[in-house]
């Protein structure tokens, strides 16, 4: 019996020639059933033993008694092979043959198809089942003659269409150009309180924005292995909202931005805030959309560190002060990388299907060994910023505290080199780096806070 | 109640994976790994709009078989059996008309289905599903699994008098 086996790739691939790796898989299940249409109409299928023969691409199968297998047409054999688990059952894995069976105990394949979830992991299969789940309930409300959609909870929609946890990004910078203008002594809490909802909607819009432009160009339909955290939102992949709904949406956050911006300019009378607020959307649009799309053109990292760096903090600083100054700008530079990271690791599960598209990210250009590098300069460079806006006078000396956060960049990069080309075990490399720029945001958000208090107690 | 053989009826009851077959374009018999439930008489099989293209044959030619031939997925249960029907799809409505119909069958014997459902979120076209119900017509038994061995066949009571 064969022990090895060479790799099968499946899903929504095309069957294809039979191969001897095919047989020398079939030979690892332990029972295999033969099938065939019988005579009066009905499929039969039996179990039965059998021994391959790879080399000459036959398997010899035991007839089942008082049944005929007809040599008269197709014949189908089926491997297949379940682990009960508790609750349940897992190492899914099966191989179908096609072919003729001579009436001599030989059977010779000529189409094979099969999945192991070993191989292509059960979420990859079902992606690259996203356009035969299409293509049926197209066919479905042709036959029913009406539109038959996927549907989610209201809640759960709203969740999945605007990619909500993803406002952790917007947080960490607007709540730290609060403090720091706090700091400086400026702070109305329903300002800050606006500029946090202002800048969330704006965040919202743009991931939605980002979201209809990656489904035009097919970047998102290519895309066969998103995880929770990469893919962009998939419901127009999925048809739960149609590109005309989702344009809405997106049209109504902008709206809900502008017009929260367009408050805060006027009370705080900042003509250097409607620069900043327009530059954000203009940014945040252009990521994806024509005819810039600088995410297409290498220049989406740095695109998403400016948003979410200087643009977000020191807009939420503006409102505030009504000025800009040199601290928050440095400051900018620490969520600006940290979240340009964030956007950076969650490239690299979708490098092949953005390439595929003409998304030249940098995961997309560039070595693993370059961009695990890269990743370690950039982190550790935030950190530098920190070091050196404290010792150069800028910032607070409590904000040192962020520092504590280095062995969490350290492991994130770890875990770049463990796991870089598996995208499903990325995901807790992914979530450990989201959680780096909300530890260093909240580890600054309390120095800051530390330094506030000081200066109260002092006065 | 139905007419199959106690002993298949408990293969039904405890089976994780039955091998549905299916006449795939040209008469190709197209079998698939699915989770089979019993009920009143009727089988249930279930299948994602993902993967429908069984779907698409039933709704060319209903004739199916259901092999339940694993004793992995039998729970060491040797028994075979090979149930021949006539399928109806039940698919007005993917997102619930499941639910209402075999999910409490579905979670006796895969009680895991919950923790998917919980993040229906993640995937839901996995949960835009419809119901293949098979009535059976004809049932081959083989006890112990010996296929070497002629089956026993017994029909259903209509087959049986025409």
């Amino acid at each position: 019996m064969a022990t090895r086996t060479a790799p099968m790739r499946s899903g929504s691939v095309a069957a294809h020639a039979p191969t001897a790796a095919d047989l020398e898989r079939l030979a690892t299940y332990p029972h295999l059933l033969v099938s065939w249409v019988d005579d009066d109409g009905y499929p039969v299928s039996v179990a039965t033993s059998f021994e391959t023969d790879a080399t000459a691409g036959t398997v010899r199968l035991a007839a089942p008694a008082g049944m005929a297998i007809p040599t008269d047409r197709e014949v189908g054999l089926l491997g297949s092979h379940i682990h009960p688990t508790t609750g349940g059952y897992d190492e899914r894995r099966y191989l179908q043959l096609w072919g003729r069976f001579d009436g001599d105990e030989t059977f010779a394949p000529a189409r094979a198809w099969g999945w192991d979830e070993a191989e292509t992991p059960f979420f990859e299969y079902s992606e690259r089942s996203v356009p035969q789940s299409r293509r049926y309930l197209e066919q479905l409300s042709k036959e029913k003659g009406r539109t038959i959609r996927p549907r989610l909870s209201p809640f759960w929609l709203v969740l999945r269409t605007t990619r909500l946890p993803f406002l952790t990004a917007t947080a960490v910078p607007v709540l730290l150009g609060i403090v720091v203008a706090a700091t400086d002594g400026a702070f109305t809490w329903w300002t800050a309180l606006l500029t946090l909802i202002g800048g969330s909607f704006a965040h919202l819009a743009i991931n939605v924005t980002n979201d209809i432009f990656d489904t035009l160009s097919g970047a998102d339909d290519a895309n066969t292995t998103p995880t929770q955290f990469s893919g962009g939102s998939r419901v127009a992949v999925y048809d739960l909202v149609s590109i005309r709904g989702l344009t809405w949406v997106a049209l109504g956050l902008f709206g809900a931005a502008a017009a929260i911006g367009l408050l805060l300019v006027a009370v705080t009378g900042s003509l250097l805030l409607v620069g900043i607020g327009v530059a954000g959307i203009l940014v945040g649009v252009a990521y994806t959309a024509p005819p810039l799309k600088l995410v297409y053109r290498g220049l989406g990292e740095i695109a998403v560190a400016i948003g979410f760096g200087p643009i977000m903090l020191l807009g939420a600083y503006v409102v505030q002060t009504g000025a800009l100054a040199w601290e928050p700008l440095v400051l900018s530079m620490v969520p600006g990388a940290l979240i340009a990271l964030i956007l950076f690791v969650n490239e690299i599960p979708d490098r092949r299907s953005d390439a595929e598209a003409g998304k030249r990210t940098l995961p997309t250009r560039f070595s693993p060994d370059v961009i695990r590098t890269g990743y370690l300069v950039v982190a550790l460079a935030a950190f530098a910023v920190i070091a050196g806006g404290v010792v150069g006078g800028l910032m607070p000396w409590p904000t040192l505290i962020a520092l504590a956060a280095v062995p969490l960049a350290l492991r994130v990069h770890a875990g770049l080199k463990v796991h870089y080309d598996s995208p499903y075990t990325l995901m807790a490399v992914m979530g450990a780096n989201v959680n780096l720029n909300l530890v260093v945001g909240g580890l600054l958000l309390a120095g800051y806070l530390v330094t506030i208090v000081g200066m109260a107690l002092i006065q | 109640m139905g007419w199959l053989p106690d002993p298949v009826e408990r293969l039904l009851d405890v089976a994780l994976v039955g091998e549905l077959t299916v006449i795939g374009r040209g008469g190709r018999p197209v079998t698939h790994p699915l989770i089979p439930l019993y009920h009143e008489g009727k089988i249930y099989l279930h299948s994602s709009t993902l993967f429908s293209k069984k779907l698409e044959h039933i709704k060319r030619d209903p004739r199916v078989s259901l092999s339940l031939s694993d004793p992995v997925a039998t729970k060491g249960n040797l028994d075979r059996a090979t149930i021949q029907g006539t399928a109806r799809l039940i698919e007005d409505d993917p997102h619930s008309d499941w639910e209402r119909l075999i999910l409490g069958l579905w979670r006796q014997k895969e009680p895991m289905i919950d923790d998917f459902l919980k993040v229906r979120v993640a995937l839901p076209l996995f949960f835009e599903r419809a119901v293949i119900e098979i009535t059976p017509e004809r049932c081959l038994y083989w006890a112990d699994g010996l296929t070497d061995r002629a089956p026993a066949e017994t029909l259903a009571p209509r087959a049986e008098a025409a």
